[in-house]
């Protein structure tokens, strides 16, 4: 007796199931790609729109837009700008929108929109290499003042951090002393700030936010303050001295670079607004799939047609599953190995009644027809022919038929496939003679049962959207059918079948 | 609904069909000797050279323009039997016992024409009752004329005898019994009548129709508890002889007692079914694991029956 160890089998089994699973669950989330269909993702649309008054001559309009704001990934872009040449222009430190007519002249609106995805795994920002901080110079009595403030700040701290949270404290209304009074006014407070901390080392920077609430219309940008401590850009509010980025800020601009620059034109202002949007989870993670280029382990980037073609393909391993299923565990007789799962793949197209009745007609039509063609006495190819061409001729004639009579459902009977149903007829017959009415109806509608079966799991949309969106799936489908091909237990069936050895026990 | 808990059936020992096709069938039998016994013009061949007969073959037709020499050799012919070589489960025999006027004589007493005969062959040719509908060739052979013995219970046809070889080692024998439910023939899902045999003696155990017990033959109504098949020991010898001829670890051989020859095969089966277990009243699964579990098989048939009737008899 050759005794093969089965051990490699159940590993190979286990690993084709769990690299489905793992490979899925990547998919879910690094793409986004949903488990559930209908799921929706919430999304920022942020308006920037530009004013300005022409000056009756060339223009050129630059406006800074985000790269990668902490928190957030662009999924699209789109401006809006009738008769102005458009483009946008990414150097190293920054990414602007630019745009750009020979002659303009009175007001004038720009407009750029932007789809924001919130994401929680970006908030940290990318690492950089430390900047060196710009030297700023004070006239006396500025320079003492500056000097003392800093030697206080600094007493009482431990880090670049807490250094710039002592002195925005410092700096505040209601802990100033003489020498706060005497630097701080109103519109160079963070300016100030910036220079202070660079004088003693720390590089800072301005940055812009946005505070994002829904159906906000003309906001403006808030300062905010970032400061390099050696490692990455970290992000103060100059009013409260807290550090990090609030959930709902949007960091517009980051960095030196001016917001909006206006060649030609005056009186320029920028000004926001904002619209929380709901997209299909779906439809994001396709969007950045392709956008990142992983589009290509996935169906989405097949044309439209293709895409469908494979829909229907991918739905198969289900029902082959469902085959299996009822055939080794249940134990139901079919007709015809996988003529279940055809039929089943037709209801879906047909729907399940009137791809019902279409069947059941045009197999008894056939079963007549075949009657006729059984006293011809041909040889089974030509008569398998016959019956092929005879089948076209019902669904056709069906077709007509349910058209004229106003059931547009007639046509569905196309769906079909011929040749299967010519095979069916052919074999029920020959069934019927040999083994009887009774064996023709248990293996008739035990097919039956099982392809209605197979509909009923194929048609749902979640089995549809499993099997599209998570292709890899199949890999447990197909470790599953592996590990039934091994099930030596019992069918159902058979506890029916040897009842009556209950009086042997 | 009528059920038995699947803990019972392992207690019985019934074997299942999942754990034959991956267990017995799968492990046992090459899949390169299938065609020896999936064809039974092969299968003569192979078994004669080991002493195995079996019903003298007539004619065989492999053209469709052979069909018209149907006719002639029909001609002299009362009683013959028209088989695809690879047929299955009995589909595609016609039994003819005799004529009238121009007419055949089925076993079942439908009177058919020779035209109808012809489309029968025709059907065979092209591979109608062949496995895989593959063409096939039909094979006339010469009626078995049943021992008087046991074709007194049989209600038409032939009954014949079935057992199951599992390593050359006889392991359950049943009594298979035509009824008119099953229209001459002995394929018990047609609902012949199957009786379980006693390996050790050759006499009846229980009988099933349609997987029911009966006690007696529901058409000639004879009563089926002390049939006794004469020369036991010689046909599971015969039967065991098999498995060398070709060399399949578990299969079922059918044979038939002929008046004037003796025990012949009619044919083998790769895959067979799962109800002997019931006419046995017995599970095979203990049988098995016996054989498999045998140290030092025995090598002569001879030995190995006398192993299996001392060890699978019931007493």
């Amino acid at each position: 007796m050759i005794v093969r160890s089965r051990a490699p089998f159940y590993v190979f089994v286990f690993l084709l199931i769990a690299a489905g699973i793992s490979i899925a669950t990547w998919r879910h989330i690094e793409l986004g790609v949903p488990w559930m269909t209908g799921e929706q993702r919430p999304v920022w649309m942020i308006e920037a729109r530009v004013d300005f008054e022409g000056l009756n001559e060339a223009a050129q309009v630059s406006l800074h837009i985000p790269e990668q704001p902490p928190g957030f990934s662009i999924l699209t872009e789109q401006a809006a700008s009738p008769g102005y040449g458009f483009s946008v222009l990414e150097t190293s430190a920054s990414r602007r929108a630019e745009w750009t007519k020979r002659e303009v002249s009175g007001p004038q609106t720009l407009y750029f929109k932007v789809q924001f995805v919130p994401e929680e795994s970006a908030t940290e920002s990318a690492l950089t290499r430390k900047p060196r901080p710009t030297p700023a110079f004070w006239e006396e009595p500025q320079a003492t003042a500056v000097r003392e403030l800093l030697r206080q700040a600094t007493e009482r701290s431990s880090s670049p951090e807490s250094l710039t949270r002592e002195l925005i404290q410092l700096l505040q209304p209601d802990s100033r002393t003489q020498n706060t009074t005497l630097l701080v006014s109103d519109d160079n407070y963070l300016q100030l700030l910036v220079h202070m901390l660079n004088h003693t080392g720390i590089p800072a920077r301005t940055a812009d936010g946005l505070k994002l609430e829904d159906a906000r219309r003309r906001q403006q940008l808030m300062p905010f303050l970032q400061i390099h401590n050696g490692e990455r850009w970290l992000t103060f509010d100059p009013r409260t001295a807290e550090q990090g980025v609030p959930e709902n800020l949007l960091l517009w601009r980051q960095g030196a670079e001016s917001l909006l620059d206006v060649i030609g034109g005056g009186n320029s202002q920028v000004s926001f607004s904002m619209l929380r949007q709901t997209v299909p989870a779906l439809q994001l993670a396709t969007l950045e799939a392709n956008q990142k280029g992983l589009g290509v382990l996935g169906f989405y980037q097949l044309p439209i047609e293709e895409q469908s073609m494979f829909r229907m393909l991918l739905l198969l391993p289900l029902g082959a599953l469902i085959v299996a299923f009822m055939r080794i565990v249940i134990g139901i007789r079919t007709s015809g190995t996988f003529m279940p799962v055809l039929i089943a793949v037709a209801f879906v197209q047909t729907t399940l009644v009137p791809g019902l009745i279409a069947f059941l007609s045009v197999v008894a039509i056939g079963l007549v027809l075949r009657g006729y063609l059984s006293s011809l006495n041909l040889l089974l190819v030509s008569r398998i022919s016959a019956l092929i061409i005879l089948v076209i001729f019902i669904t056709a004639g069906l077709s007509i038929i349910g058209y004229q009579m106003g059931f547009n459902t007639g046509m569905t009977v196309t769906f079909f496939p011929m040749v299967i149903i010519a095979w069916t007829i052919e074999r029920m017959s020959i069934l019927w003679e040999e083994e009887g009415a009774r064996e023709v109806l248990a293996q008739g509608s035990g097919s039956l049962f099982v392809a209605i079966c197979a509909y009923l799991v194929m048609s749902t949309s979640l089995a549809s959207h499993l099997t599209f969106n998570f292709p890899e799936l199949h890999l447990v489908v197909l470790g599953v059918i592996l590990l039934m091909g091994q099930y030596t237990g019992y069918k159902l069936s058979e506890l029916r079948r040897f009842t009556p050895m209950k009086v042997y026990d | 609904m009528d059920w038995i808990s699947p803990g019972k059936l392992k207690k019985l020992g019934i074997l299942n069909m999942n754990r034959r096709n991956v267990g017995y069938i799968g492990r046992y039998n090459e899949r390169s000797s299938f065609p020896l016994v999936d064809n039974k013009l092969k299968t003569k061949l192979a078994v004669s050279e080991y002493g195995v007969k079996t019903p003298k073959l007539l004619q065989i037709v492999r053209q469709q323009h052979e069909i018209s020499h149907f006719r002639e050799l029909s001609a002299d012919l009362d009683g013959f039997a028209i088989k695809p070589a690879k047929g299955s489960g009995g589909k595609g025999i016609t039994v003819i016992v005799g004529r009238d006027e121009d007419n055949f004589v089925k076993a079942s007493g439908v009177r058919i024409s020779v035209a109808m005969l012809e489309r029968h062959l025709t059907n065979i040719l092209a591979g109608l009752y062949s496995l895989a509908g593959t063409p096939d060739v039909a094979i006339i052979e010469s009626l078995v004329q049943s021992s008087p013995a046991l074709a007194k219970f049989s209600f038409q046809g032939v009954p014949d005898i079935r057992i199951i070889i599992f390593q050359g080692y006889p392991v359950m024998a049943m009594l298979r019994l035509a009824t008119k439910a099953s229209d001459g023939k002995a394929n018990l899902h047609q609902g012949a009548v199957g009786v379980g045999l006693n390996l050790s003696t050759g006499r009846s155990l229980n009988a099933v129709q349609f997987n029911r017990p009966i006690t007696l033959h529901p058409d000639t109504g004879l009563p089926l508890e002390n049939i006794k098949i004469d020369g036991w020991e010689d046909m599971l010898e015969m039967a065991s002889r098999c498995y060398e001829a070709t060399g399949l670890g578990y299969m079922g051989v059918d044979l038939v007692v002929d008046a004037n020859e003796g025990p012949l095969l009619l044919e083998l089966n790769a895959r067979p079914g799962l109800a002997i277990q019931m006419a046995n009243g017995e599970g095979l699964l203990p049988r098995l694991t016996n054989i498999e579990a045998l140290k030092r098989p025995h090598f002569s048939p001879r030995e190995r029956v006398h192993y299996a009737m001392e060890a699978f008899g019931k007493h």
